[in-house]
């Protein structure tokens, strides 16, 4: 951890980062303006950022309005989030060919290092991608996610506003990014100025920063970064008590509330393929026409299909009420189990694109309060 | 391996438009290599020479209107090993099928001049209401990738690699951001069968509902928030779900909740 090197770097100055990067064989991922969206996708130069725009989000809703400033990072998130460069949707895992006199030989997939630099990793979003290296580093080492994680540069950017889906406040993972990044800004505006601060959090960070304009950071730097980061916190849209979140959800696999929420729920995987965390996928095989060839692919899935948990006999989760709380009972309860901390990071994806707007957080309220009520309930008795 | 007897395969046409038949033609590059590794029996759209049955694959398109057509189904199944209906009217009754929510006879009277030289049922009704239906391939039309998937299935004795869940899944896929969130477009990608490749949300449209009704579909939670969320009327509900797919169970429910 070397959170304690870093600069100041003016607007001005800031396409040098990109522009580093580049030179050092980098693919810069970065936040850019599609289809009414702020989306991470290939980005060239600072013209490519979304210059002076921020987001709306509510449960069910995004849009995109204009701001009276030309800020380069204030907005939230993305409707995606990075675990499509690191775990992509559709991967090849092997092909086959037939051979004369009736063998065949197989091809693994040769995964060639990829050198990603993610401009603008929200603290959450940070926090997931450890998650998600639990899933795919932590015992058996995926080749694919690793050959991407492993060469990817993290320009983490700190939040300076938060949307009314936010909730990483309460599940301590932001806004304020605090490790596992190799540069941290926080973008700074007011009359006097437009600047961004700099943490470095690896050496790969230091040495960048020294390639790119900036001056020290004065005690007012920290002062104005702790300002904003307080200010961020505490517009946070929403918050998730996970007081015994655990053991409570665990506990409840009959409540009426699952029933209720199956009756919104359109079961059309739309939070697990946004959620930064959710990592099922399924794997395919296919042949060709001529039976010579065949393919080993692997897909993202989820959770909501009936594939899903199809064996012989059938589908193990049939209705969409075990199919909701299945997925709400592994973010939240044995994901701690498996990986030893929570799958939510609080970055409040499956609220916004859920096209029927349900909020994970109410729905955890709702288990809290009924759970409350009860407790009230006994001590009255 | 090689040496075994090709596979027949038959197309047989009903009540369609032939796009779902023409989706084999369209297959271009994958067609030489179709006729290929298959005898083609029988496809009145691409030859006039027919091999007799039995078939070892029917593709049937088309709905059944008539009663002709219902005895014809049943003469087609028997001479088949694996039949799979192709395509919204095969598996749904199709757009003719929006007949089937008014009275046959009063279209008649106004659109014939001799309504008695028309033979027809009161309904338009998908294949497997007539027959056993080994496999269906959604869409209006089917996709060419399913039906050179389905093929190579069928010839290498594997379940075909369709699946049955959402379009929003080929969306968030394909990268594409919601339609219905960004841009408040109303969409039954939520509520439709995959198969598409997310086309019209790529294009910025709503889901037309093409590929029919996903499994679990939940077609009124979708409702609502299109009423609540995105301003749709009773009308908007009922021509949505009255198209290609009016008849498929999920879709006929819904749209009947709202109509006047």
């Amino acid at each position: 951890m070397r959170n304690n090197s870093g600069g100041v770097i003016q607007r001005a100055d800031i396409g040098q980062l990109l522009s580093v990067l580049t030179e050092k064989g980098y693919i810069t991922i970065g936040p850019t303006l599609r289809d009414n969206t702020i989306v991470y996708d290939e980005i060239e130069s600072v013209q490519d950022l979304p210059i002076g725009w921020t987001d709306i989000q509510a449960p069910g809703s995004y849009r995109l309005i204009k701001r009276d400033d030309e800020a380069l990072f204030a907005y939230n998130t993305a409707p995606q989030s990075w675990k499509r460069y690191l775990n992509p949707p559709r991967i090849r895992l092997w092909k086959a060919q037939r051979t004369e006199g009736g063998g065949f030989t197989v091809d693994p997939e040769d995964y060639a290092p990829s050198k990603y630099a993610f401009i603008g990793v929200r603290a959450c979003e940070l926090k997931a991608i450890l998650i998600q290296d639990k899933v795919f580093l932590g015992g058996y080492k995926d080749p694919c996610y690793q050959s991407r994680r492993e060469g990817a540069f993290i320009v983490a950017v700190n939040c300076t506003q938060a949307n009314e889906t936010c909730f990483c406040a309460s599940m301590n993972s932001g806004p304020k990014a605090e490790s596992d990044y190799d540069l941290a800004l926080t973008e700074i505006i007011d009359e006097q100025r437009h600047e961004f601060v700099v943490e470095c959090g690896s050496e790969r960070g230091e040495e960048i920063l020294k390639e790119l304009q900036h001056r020290p950071v004065e005690a007012e730097d920290s002062q104005r970064v702790d300002e904003r980061i307080q200010e961020t916190i505490s517009q946070m849209g929403r918050s998730m008590d996970t007081h015994r979140l655990q053991s409570l959800l665990a506990s409840q696999p009959n409540h009426p509330r699952w029933e209720e929420v199956a009756e919104r729920c359109l079961s059309c995987a739309n939070c697990t393929m946004a959620c930064p965390t959710c990592f099922c996928s399924t794997v395919e095989d296919v042949t060709d026409l001529t039976g010579d060839h065949a393919e080993r692919w692997r897909q993202w899935d989820s959770c909501f299909t009936m594939d899903f948990t199809y064996i012989s006999g059938g589908h193990v989760r049939s209705s969409v009420m075990s199919r909701y709380r299945q997925w709400m009972t592994h973010k939240l309860s044995t994901w701690h189990d498996q990986f030893g901390v929570s799958g939510c990071v609080g970055c409040g994806r499956c609220i916004t694109w859920c096209p029927v707007g349900i909020d994970i957080t109410e729905e955890v309220a709702a288990f809290q309060n009924s759970h409350s009520q009860k407790t009230t309930n006994s001590v009255e008795k | 391996m090689k040496a075994r007897r090709k596979p027949k395969l038959a197309v047989w046409k009903f009540a369609s438009c032939d796009g779902c038949q023409l989706t084999l033609l369209d297959c271009e590059d994958e067609l030489l290599a179709v006729a290929d590794v298959v005898e083609i029996a029988n496809f009145p759209e691409a030859s006039r020479e027919v091999a007799r049955g039995p078939y070892d694959l029917s593709l049937v398109e088309g709905s059944i209107t008539t009663p002709h057509d219902a005895e014809r189904i049943r003469t087609i199944r028997k001479q088949s090993k694996f039949l799979v209906s192709i395509g919204a009217c095969a598996t749904a009754g199709g757009i003719q099928a929006l007949r089937n929510f008014r009275n046959v006879r009063e279209f008649l009277s106004i659109v014939y001049a001799r309504p008695d030289y028309i033979d027809t049922l009161p309904h338009s009704t998908p294949i497997a209401d007539h027959v056993f239906v080994d496999f269906e391939l959604r869409g209006c039309p089917i996709s060419k990738v399913q039906l050179v998937e389905l093929i190579s299935a069928f010839l290498g004795n594997r379940k075909p690699n369709i699946s049955s869940h959402s379009v929003c899944v080929e969306c968030k896929l394909r990268g594409n951001t919601c339609v219905m969130i960004a841009n408040k477009v109303p969409c039954l990608g939520p509520v439709t069968h995959a198969g598409c490749d997310a086309l019209c949300p790529s294009y910025n449209r709503g889901c037309f509902g093409c590929f029919g009704p996903k499994e679990t579909p939940n077609t009124s939670s979708l409702s609502h928030q299109w009423s609540n969320g995105l301003s749709a009327s009773d009308r908007d509900i009922v021509h949505a779900y009255r198209t290609f797919n009016a008849y498929a169970e999920a879709f006929k429910k819904e749209a009947t909740t709202h109509e006047p």
